[in-house]
């Protein structure tokens, strides 16, 4: 057998500006599919919107102990509701085998990440943006603190950039739906205690220099596993 | 086009791909036969960059695997028994979609070929998930030939489908053929294979056990062979 002519090749999909249209291609193609279904929004808004309903009955609370306990429920409202969408948006890549599909595509696997990341900030954003109201008349506090929105913004971003690459990890088995939580929630467990302090303190009117060490660690950890994913990603979604 | 030495694949302890040696020419339509478990769809994935081979040496288009795998998938167009597409989006949004991930700009006029190619230009604006089976077929026949791949890799593309989508798939499978393109198929319906390719392959315990040119056999004669080389 003659031995093969090997070429190298600059590829023109290693540069800046390919890189970042393979995201916003598999962000378009995420936003749009969603609006037509409107399966991964409408479950994870009706799961949170009934957390916080079932909240405001159990808890007969009275206005100061409402200011301890809010951003404890608000956490767990998104992170539960996060899940879901963060499963149902892998789970839709691998139904159709439409995975395979985006990895055989010539763009750098990360690409992809980025994209399936995105795209589940902004759910979960969206998702937030009508919890944070709703949450705010039926227990009668004011959230829209600049400061707790900044919380929820670093706090999202940190679940889910370890969300979409385990539930890319998750969805790989047939146990995905109870996979993922298992994974998930010991490693957002910085996030999750960095959020509820920090939101906790703006919601109390806590000082900054007390803040601050929280809001630090949140945005460690976002660079930190945004860092990890962009780099394990390509491993994890091989065989 | 594809050549493959010494190929081995394992999965823990167990070894589905055995030294298998495999090589296929320019133009070529190999069809690759073996029973349920033989490895073709491992042998596939791997040559697909899917999947990472245990030791070997392979080349595609001119491309080691799995060094210089985005090189590969950029000439590598691949249809298997899933559609690979999404049934929320239209099948026009299905190829812009495919078409912004493989860098190709202004693809409005390649998108219209390829639907007209694979008979779906009047349902362009329709969703995937409305279609048939037979139809998600063809689209994904047009995903696969989007970007004017060199090497077309189909796994069992006729799985699912009734006879008359499988005459139709028949149909655009020699028109893909017919183009030029390096071709490997997988199937174990030796029926539906017989006159379509140029060569037939039986794999058989992780290696190529036969190997017979089209012309050097009567399509008759195919099961005959294909069970003379399982030693059945």
């Amino acid at each position: 057998m003659d031995k093969p002519i090997v070429r190298n090749e600059v590829s023109a999909f290693s540069s800046i500006r390919s890189f970042s249209s393979a995201v916003w291609a598999v962000v378009w193609k995420d936003l749009s599919a969603e609006l037509r279904s409107r399966e991964l929004i409408s479950a994870m808004l009706v799961f949170a919107l009934l957390v916080i309903l079932i909240f405001n009955f159990a808890l007969e609370l009275d206005a100061k102990t409402r200011g301890t306990v809010t951003a404890g429920v608000l956490w767990v409202t998104f992170a539960f509701a996060g899940t879901l969408g963060l499963n149902r948006s892998m789970a839709m890549e691998k139904d159709r085998g439409c995975l395979d599909g985006l990895l055989l595509t010539p763009v750098d696997r990360s690409a992809i990440y980025f994209g399936k990341a995105i795209g589940n900030l902004f759910f979960m954003l969206l998702v937030e943006a009508i919890v944070l109201p709703v949450y705010s008349v039926l227990y009668s506090t004011n959230l829209f603190k600049p400061g707790l929105l900044l919380v929820i913004l670093l706090g999202s971003i940190g679940y889910v950039a370890v969300g979409t690459l385990l539930s890319a990890m998750a969805v790989q088995t047939r146990t995905r739906d109870i996979l993922l939580p298992i994974l998930l929630f010991p490693l957002v467990v910085p996030v999750m205690i960095a959020a509820v302090k920090s939101s906790s303190a703006f919601l109390e009117g806590g000082a900054m220099a007390d803040i601050w060490p929280w809001l630090n660690l949140l945005i460690v950890y976002d660079v930190i596993f945004t860092a990890v994913a962009f780099m394990v990603f390509d491993y994890v979604v091989e065989e | 086009m594809i050549q493959v030495r010494k190929l081995v694949k394992r999965f823990g302890l167990k070894t589905v791909l055995n030294g298998l040696n495999f090589q296929v020419g320019e133009g070529e339509f190999v069809a690759l036969l073996g029973p349920n478990g033989a490895g073709k769809t491992t042998f596939l994935r791997i040559l697909a960059s899917l999947s990472r081979p245990s030791l070997g040496d392979l080349y595609v288009a001119g491309y080691r695997l799995p060094d210089q795998a985005a090189a590969v998938r950029r000439r590598l167009g691949v249809v298997s028994h899933l559609p690979l597409l999404y049934g929320d989006l239209t099948a026009e949004e299905n190829l812009i979609f495919y078409a912004r991930m493989y860098g190709m700009s202004s693809a409005g006029r390649r998108i219209q070929e390829v639907l007209e190619l694979v008979g779906l230009a009047a349902r362009r604006r329709d969703l995937v998930r409305t279609f048939s089976r037979g139809m998600q077929q063809r689209l994904a026949i047009g995903r696969a030939v989007l970007h004017d791949p060199d090497v077309m890799l189909f796994d069992e593309p006729h799985t699912g489908l009734d006879q008359d989508a499988c005459i139709m798939l028949d149909t655009v499978l020699r028109e893909v053929a017919a183009r030029g393109r390096t071709v490997v198929m997988t199937s174990h319906d030796l029926a539906r294979v017989a006159g379509l390719a140029s060569r037939y392959d039986v794999l058989s315990r992780g290696k190529i056990a036969a190997s017979v040119q089209s012309s050097e056999i009567e399509p008759d004669q195919l099961l005959a062979f294909y069970r003379r080389s399982l030693g059945s």
